[in-house]
Formats: C-alpha cells, sequence, structure tokens
C-alpha cells in the first residue's frame, strides 16, 4: 500500500512542479530552472520546520515566499535571452542552486542530536510528518489538496483576461507590445508564479521523503519539469497531470523491470510526441474532439 | 497631433529613414506612400516604438515617444496593424480583442465580475460591437488562425481599434486584398476616423490612397520628396520619376 501511497504522492509533487514550467510555457518561456526553484523550496522549508521548528504550513508558505522572490529575480535577466538561450542560461541557474546546496551546510545541535543540512551528505531527518504522528494518508491528502488549489488556480487565471495576456505574449511578443501589453510585467509575473509554485512543490517533496540530496535536483528534474507542460500541452492544465501520470506511472514505475533502458523510451517518447503532436498530446484539437464525443455520449444516454 | 523631425534610421550601412519631417493634423487620414524599400515600414516601426530611432524626435500631442517602449506608446495613443498579419493564432477572435483593450479604464472597469466568463456588462457590449465592425460576429470563438486571409485582415484592423488609439497606424492594410474587400476596407477607414482617429495610411493601392486620404507624403529613399492633396500628388513629376523612373519626354 504504501508504494501505491508514494507513487500517488510523487505523482502529485510532479504535477505541481510540471505546473510551474506550464506557467511560464503559456508566456513562451522553456525554462530549465524549474529544479533549481524546487530546491531551494524543499531546503528553505525544511530548514524552517526542522531548524526553527516552525509548523508545516507556514513552513511552506515562507518557503514559496522565497522561492517566489528568487525567480522575480531570475526573471529580469532571463527577459533578455529567449529561446535556446534562455534554456541555457536557466540551466546554468539550476547547476548553480545544485551545486550550492551540495556544499550548504547548517548544523545545530537539538536535544543532544545534530541536524540541519550538511553539505555533501545531504539534509536527512527531515521528521516533521512524524514526530507530529501524521498518517501517510494524511500526507498525501495535504499533497493533493495543494494540487488541486494549483490546478484550480491556474484553470480559473485561463478564464479571465490576465490568461488570455499570458498565452498573447507566448504567442507573439512584438504583437503583444504593440496592442499595449507589458511583456516585461508578464513575463516577470509568469517566473514568479512559477517559482512560486516549484517552490511550494520541493517543500511538500522534502517533508514527503524525509531526505534532500542534491542529486535529486539535476538536469534530470528540470527535463521532467518541462516534458510534462510539452507532452501534455499547454491547452489545459489536465494535460499536465496525464502526462506527469503517464511518465511517472506507466514509464518510470510501470516499466521499472525495463531497468535503465526505459529511460531511452522516455526520451524516444517525447521526440515522437514533438513529431506528431507539436503542441502537446492535448491540444485544442483533441480538447475539441473528447469535448464533442462526450456530448454525444451524454445526449444518446438523454435521448 | 504628430509631429515627425528630422528622424533617421540606420541599419548598419542602410539608411532606411534619413532626416524625415512629417507634420499630421488631428482628425485627417494622412497617405504614406513609395516604392519598395522607400522607408515606409521603417516610418512605422519607429513611430509605434518596435524599434528606436538612430536620430530625430517624433512628438505625439506635444510629447516625445523616444523613451516610451511599444505598449506605453499604445497607453499614450498610438496603435498600429501590420503589413503581414500578426494576430494571436492560438487565441479566439474574441480574446483576441479581449487582451487589446487595456488602457487604464479598461483594466479598472474589468473587476473579477467581468473576467470571469465575460458573460455580461461594458466589455461583452463593446467587443460584441468590435465583432460587428469587422464582420465577425459569428465568429467570436473561432481560433483567429482558422480565419480567412481577409478575415485576419480585419480582425487585426479591429483589434488595433480595440485599444482606442488617437492615432491608428495602417501598414498596408490592403495588401493582398481584392476589389471589393479594398471598398470595405476603405468604408472601415472612415468609419473609424468618424469615431475620432487620426489615420497614418501606408498603402500600395492607389484608389485607397487617393480616394481616402487628406494629405499624402511620398518618401524615396528614406527621404520625402513630395508632399500635399492627392490631386496634387498625382500631378507631380519627381513623384511620377520615382515610380516610373525618368521620363524620356513621351
Amino acid at each position: 500500500m504504501d508504494y501505491y501511497l508514494n507513487l500517488i504522492n510523487t505523482i502529485g509533487i510532479h504535477t505541481l512542479l510540471g505546473l510551474s514550467a506550464y506557467v511560464l510555457l503559456l508566456t513562451g518561456q522553456l525554462s530549465m530552472a524549474q529544479a533549481g526553484f524546487f530546491a531551494v523550496g524543499a531546503y528553505s522549508a525544511s530548514v524552517l520546520t526542522v531548524i526553527f521548528g516552525w509548523s508545516i504550513l507556514p513552513a511552506i508558505g515562507l518557503a514559496m515566499l522565497i522561492t517566489g522572490f528568487l525567480a522575480f529575480l531570475v526573471g529580469f535577466p532571463a527577459l533578455r535571452v529567449r529561446g535556446l538561450m534562455l534554456v541555457v542560461a536557466t540551466l546554468a541557474f539550476g547547476e548553480f542552486v545544485r551545486l550550492f546546496f551540495h556544499n550548504f551546510r547548517w548544523r545545530v545541535t537539538q536535544d543532544g542530536v545534530e541536524v540541519g543540512p550538511d553539505g555533501t551528505m545531504g539534509f536527512s531527518e527531515i521528521r516533521y510528518f512524524a514526530e507530529h504522528g501524521w498518517t501517510s494518508w494524511e500526507v498525501a491528502s495535504l499533497i493533493w489538496i495543494f494540487v488541486i488549489i494549483v490546478m484550480a488556480l491556474i484553470w480559473w487565471a485561463d478564464q479571465t483576461r490576465s490568461g488570455a495576456v499570458l498565452r498573447a505574449v507566448g504567442e507573439d511578443e512584438l504583437a503583444a507590445g504593440t496592442v499595449g501589453i507589458d511583456v516585461t510585467v508578464v513575463k516577470v509575473a509568469a517566473m514568479t508564479a512559477g517559482g512560486v509554485i516549484a517552490g511550494l512543490a520541493g517543500s511538500l517533496y522534502a517533508h514527503q521523503i524525509t531526505m534532500l540530496d542534491h542529486h535529486a535536483f539535476t538536469v534530470l528534474l528540470a527535463t521532467f519539469a518541462i516534458a510534462y507542460p510539452i507532452l501534455g500541452g499547454v491547452s489545459n492544465v489536465f494535460g499536465t497531470l496525464v502526462a506527469v501520470i503517464f511518465i511517472q506511472g506507466l514509464l518510470v514505475e510501470g516499466l521499472r523491470f525495463l531497468g535503465d533502458w526505459r529511460m531511452l523510451l522516455f526520451g524516444a517518447l517525447i521526440v515522437v510526441v514533438m513529431n506528431l503532436k507539436p503542441r502537446g498530446l492535448f491540444d485544442s484539437q483533441t480538447l475539441r474532439w473528447i469535448k464533442n464525443v462526450l456530448r454525444l455520449r451524454l445526449s444518446r444516454r438523454l435521448s | 497631433m504628430l509631429e515627425v523631425k528630422s528622424l533617421s534610421k540606420n541599419f548598419g550601412g542602410v539608411k532606411a529613414v534619413r532626416e524625415l519631417d512629417l507634420a499630421v493634423n488631428a482628425g485627417d487620414i494622412f497617405g504614406v506612400i513609395g516604392p519598395n524599400g522607400s522607408g515606409k515600414s521603417t516610418l512605422v516601426n519607429l513611430i509605434s516604438g518596435v524599434f528606436p530611432a538612430t536620430a530625430g524626435e517624433i512628438l505625439f500631442q506635444g510629447q516625445s515617444l523616444s523613451s516610451l517602449s511599444p505598449h506605453a506608446r499604445v497607453k499614450a495613443g498610438v496603435a498600429r496593424t501590420f503589413q503581414n498579419i500578426r494576430l494571436f493564432p492560438g487565441l479566439t477572435v474574441w480574446q483576441n480583442l479581449w487582451v487589446a483593450r487595456n488602457s487604464a479604464e479598461d483594466t479598472r472597469a474589468e473587476g473579477i465580475s467581468y473576467r470571469w466568463f465575460r458573460k455580461s456588462g461594458p466589455v461583452k457590449n463593446e467587443i460584441d460591437a468590435m465583432l460587428e465592425f469587422s464582420g465577425l460576429a459569428d465568429k467570436g470563438d473561432e481560433l483567429a488562425s482558422s480565419l480567412a486571409f481577409g478575415e485576419q485582415r480585419r480582425l487585426e484592423l479591429a483589434r488595433a481599434a480595440a485599444t482606442k488609439p488617437r492615432l491608428l497606424l495602417l501598414d498596408e492594410p490592403a495588401a493582398g486584398m481584392n476589389h471589393d474587400e479594398i471598398r470595405d476596407l476603405d468604408k472601415r477607414i472612415r468609419q473609424l476616423r468618424q469615431q475620432g482617429m487620426t489615420i497614418i495610411l501606408i498603402e500600395h493601392v492607389m484608389d485607397l490612397v487617393m480616394g481616402i486620404t487628406d494629405r499624402i507624403a511620398v518618401l524615396n529613399f528614406g527621404s520625402k520628396i513630395a508632399e500635399g492633396e492627392p490631386a496634387a500628388i498625382q500631378e507631380n513629376k519627381s513623384v511620377q520619376e520615382a515610380y516610373l523612373g525618368q521620363s524620356d519626354g513621351d
């Protein structure tokens, strides 16, 4: 049972990570920095609960603020580059963050035991849930409540004018500027929102997994983060969720018997999808088709 | 309304616009014509802020535009269309107009209640009026990319008008249009002028330019070679030479 709960938690956390890249992708920014923001969220929330003894929710809240602020700062230099150059720049940032935590040591003694991040050795004993008697079901619920809240917020934002503005910038920056949209504000806002969501994902991840290691925040995680919305398409938030279930549930877990060969499938899958469905599995065409099928079924049942 | 003072733009060694002076009166439809490569589109890009001028000044209602970014110029009241249409192809027709309504009053008016599903209120009425204006009333929910060429041109014109500009720059709006569509366009431009917009029309289709404009400036190699009323421009010797080459006396 715990195996499946862990898988469900991983899917939830990766959905949040994917959504953080989704928001950026709406404005046309392909960011490899999401793993970095994820790490910052993970470490800062854990430091708050372990060293400062904060309760989990305020710790997550402050971790989100910290990550958001960092993303806001990254947003400005990121404006100067686009396309491949943005990928390279954000990749560099992600590695910078990872190597920072690789060397980050902050040990304090609590009740005769040393706790805190320990450089290369990682940050272990993030025992908030265990200490406060949370069952694994409660942890999973917490994670999925956040997933549902974030998905609902993004879905809602997409119905508003602000959502249309984000997409307009992603479609054509120059045209967006000439209809009066402040492209700088929109792109930095998207970067900040993406940072906040990645920070949330990271802080949940840290407390669920109970130990952090810089190896968890490599380019592979950053690639996953952008693979989800690319695979799922940016027409709809549910595309990202489906992509996470597909990759984490089916490819990574379901095909575990293939060993490392399954990562090859992962790469091949992205190539295939990019060729067959350049706008993602759930592009507006597919969505329209699904809607029509549902409507047909419904009307048949009613008549 | 608009004053352009000794405006220049160099692209490397190419002088696309040189020492250009223009003055456009409020309420006019002002034509800018000239052979290909004479700097007409560059002029639009300079006024709308797509790229900065090398030298010179652009004054709009007495205020210098030079330091303003493109979106700030829209807020100041200058909007434009593109020679090669630039819609937001993945947004619906409705959304294309929606995002263009973003003056200070608009954003204040669009509280949460109007953002939600746009079912009612002044926003809906205004955008519906825009759709009516561009003859796209029944296509509001279609993606901009699914529109026919002529419809895309109409939508782009409506989108520029949706920013409620006082000065509207039209960069070859009739390119690729047939005779009927051009007559339609003529009607729409006049409608926009009636709503109080000043219009700068850059165009190769002479029937349209000569029939609709109050004044015309002729550019050649980045400089102004003539300016005046349409009838006078048609008679102008140097204009004829720029378009047709030197006459051999026949």
